[in-house]
C-alpha cells in the first residue's frame, strides 16, 4: 500500500507533519500514521497559549485499538487548535493532511524546521 | 518462541490484514477498519478466523465424570448436540480459564466432548486434564486437537441466511448453544450456534486443511480480533487473561459476573471454596461503566470513588462503536457496583467521571 506524502511540508520520525502557514506552523499526523492507528476516536490537545518544546509530547491520539503520543515538530506557542477533532476525531482518518490538522504553533525559531525530515526522507523511513 | 500461524494466515495477508500477537498466535487484528467490521456484524454479517482457540477432545467411559469435575457447570445435563459455557477453576475457586464444551455424537458407545479453551492455554489445559484423570484413576482419552481444527465464526443478524445458502442439511433450526455436524459448502463441519459478539451466529469447526475453502464459502465482511474485542465488550462478555487472570488478577466466577456457570450441586475442583464464598457474600464484582467525561478507559487504569480513593482497576475499555460512548469493565467493591453509581477513572493522571451501567451495554441474543 502506498501512502500520500505531500512535498509542501516537513515530517518527524514519529509521523507528525509540519506545514508553514500564515498563522504559524500547522501540525498533524501522516496518512501512514492514521492507517497504522486505525479508527481514531479521541484526540487530546494542549490549550491555546501553551508553550511546546520540539520533539516533546504535546498531546495524545487514541484509536479503538491503540494509544499514541503526539510530538511537537518545533518549539513555540500554541496559537490555534482544531476543535473540530473533539466531536469528529475521524477527520484524522478521513483527511490527515487537511481537515484532520491538530494545532498551529507560533515558532520560537523557524530554523527548527530545517532539522525535520523532507517528504523524500520520510518516504524512505516508512518504506 | 515463534508465533503459531492460523491456517488462513497467507489468505489474510493477501487480503491486506494487519496482524497482532494474541495468545502466542499471529492473528489478523483488522482487515478494513474495526468500526466497519464491528458495524457489519451488528447490522449484517461478518466472518472471523478464530483458529487460535484451543480444541481438546475427551472421550471414554469416564469422560463425563472428568469433564464435570474440572469445569464449574453441570456437564451431565448435556445431550448430544448441546453445548454449555463453563469456567475452569482451581482449588480456591479462582478462574483459570473459561470455555465452551460441546457434546459430540457418542464415539463407540461412549460420550465424547470437544471443549474450546482460550488461545495459548490448550497445552496447560490438556496437561491439567491428563493429570487429574490419572490422579482420579478415570478411564478417558484426552486429546489436544488444537492444530487439527480451523475455527471460523460467522456472526450477525444475516449469518443464518448466509449459512443456509451453503448447507444441505438445515442448521438454522439449531437453538442457541445447539450444534451438529453438517456439510458446509462441501466441508464437513461441526456447526454450533454460539459466538462471542452478542449477535446471532455460528461457530464452525473444520479440519485445519479445509480452512481456506470454508473461509471462501462466505461472501461477507472479514473481521479481525479488534472488532471481536469491541463486540464482546459491548455484549459484556469477559476475556480470559484480561478481565480475569489466575496470576495477575485472580477472580472467582462470582466476582467476574459469570456466577451463572457455577453449578454447586456438581462436584468439581473449586466447588467447596466457591460454596464458602457464596455463603459469605461478595466483596468485589466486575461492573460495566460509561465514561461521562471525555476520554477512553484502558486495561490497567485505576478506578477511584468520588473522593479520589483508588477502589479498583479497569480490565477492558474502548470507544464503543454502537453506543458511541467510552465504555469499560472493571472490578469495584460491591457497594460501588449498583448501576448509576458515580466513579472516576484515572486517565493519564486526570480523573474522568464515569457511571456504572447495567450489562450488557447493548441488547444481545
Amino acid at each position: 500500500m502506498s501512502f500520500d506524502i505531500p512535498e509542501d511540508r516537513q515530517y518527524l520520525e514519529s509521523h507528525e507533519w509540519a506545514l508553514e502557514t500564515d498563522n504559524g506552523i500547522r501540525v498533524g499526523i501522516t496518512e501512514f500514521a492514521q492507517d497504522e492507528l486505525g479508527d481514531v476516536v479521541f484526540v487530546e490537545l494542549p490549550d491555546e497559549g501553551e508553550a511546546l518544546t520540539q520533539e516533546a509530547e504535546f498531546g495524545v491520539i487514541e484509536s479503538i485499538k491503540a494509544v499514541s503520543d503526539l510530538y511537537a515538530p518545533v518549539s513555540g506557542e500554541v496559537v490555534a487548535i482544531n476543535e473540530d477533532l473533539f466531536d469528529s476525531p475521524e477527520l484524522v482518518n478521513d483527511d490527515p493532511f487537511g481537515e484532520g490538522w491538530m494545532l498551529e504553533i507560533d515558532p520560537d525559531d523557524s530554523d527548527e524546521l530545517e532539522t525535520l525530515l523532507t517528504a523524500e526522507e520520510y518516504a524512505g523511513q516508512i518504506a | 518462541m515463534p508465533l503459531s500461524k492460523p491456517p488462513l494466515w497467507d489468505t489474510h495477508g493477501d487480503r491486506g490484514a494487519k496482524f497482532t500477537e494474541f495468545g502466542g498466535w499471529d492473528m489478523p487484528v483488522e482487515f478494513d477498519s474495526i468500526r466497519a467490521e464491528h458495524q457489519a456484524v451488528r447490522d449484517d454479517a461478518g466472518i472471523f478466523d478464530v483458529s487460535h482457540m484451543g480444541q481438546i477432545h475427551v472421550t471414554g467411559p469416564d469422560a463425563t465424570t472428568l469433564m464435570n469435575r474440572l469445569t464449574t457447570n453441570d456437564v451431565s445435563r448435556l445431550e448430544v448436540g448441546d453445548s454449555q459455557y463453563a469456567a475452569i477453576t482451581d482449588e480456591d475457586g479462582i478462574i483459570i480459564d473459561d470455555t465452551v464444551i460441546y457434546r459430540l455424537p457418542d464415539a463407540e458407545g461412549e460420550a465424547a466432548y470437544l471443549f474450546v479453551p482460550n488461545a495459548g492455554t490448550d497445552e496447560a489445559t490438556h496437561g491439567r486434564w491428563v493429570e487429574y484423570r490419572n490422579q482420579w484413576d478415570l478411564e478417558a482419552t484426552v486429546d489436544n486437537q488444537t492444530d487439527e481444527y480451523a475455527m471460523v465464526a460467522l456472526q450477525g443478524p444475516n449469518a443464518p441466511t448466509l449459512l443456509e445458502d451453503v448447507t444441505e442439511k438445515a442448521v438454522t433450526d439449531l437453538s442457541r448453544f445447539e450444534a451438529r455436524y453438517a456439510d458446509v459448502g462441501g466441508i464437513e463441519c461441526w456447526v454450533a450456534r454460539t459466538g462471542y459478539t452478542g449477535e446471532d451466529g455460528f461457530e464452525l469447526l473444520a479440519p485445519w486443511e479445509a480452512a481456506e475453502d470454508l473461509w471462501g464459502t462466505f461472501d461477507c465482511q472479514p473481521c479481525g480480533l479488534g472488532a471481536r474485542d469491541t463486540l464482546r465488550l459491548e455484549a459484556g462478555y469477559v476475556l480470559s487473561g484480561q478481565d480475569f487472570d489466575r496470576e495477575s488478577n485472580p477472580r472467582t466466577p462470582y466476582e467476574a459476573n459469570i456466577g451463572f456457570v457455577v453449578d454447586r450441586e456438581t462436584e468439581f475442583v473449586g466447588r467447596d471454596a466457591l460454596a464458602e464464598l457464596a455463603e459469605g457474600g461478595l466483596e468485589e464484582r466486575l461492573v460495566g461503566f460509561e465514561l461521562i467525561d471525555r476520554g477512553i478507559p484502558r486495561h490497567g487504569y485505576d478506578i477511584t470513588n468520588t473522593d479520589g480513593r483508588v477502589i479498583g482497576t479497569v480490565t477492558s475499555g474502548t470507544m464503543s462503536p454502537t453506543v458511541e460512548q467510552a465504555i469499560g469493565l472493571g472490578y469495584v467493591p460491591i457497594e460501588y457496583a449498583d448501576p448509576g453509581t458515580t466513579l472516576q477513572v484515572i486517565v493519564r493522571g486526570q480523573s474522568k467521571k464515569a457511571r456504572v451501567e447495567p450489562l450488557p451495554f447493548i441488547e444481545t441474543v
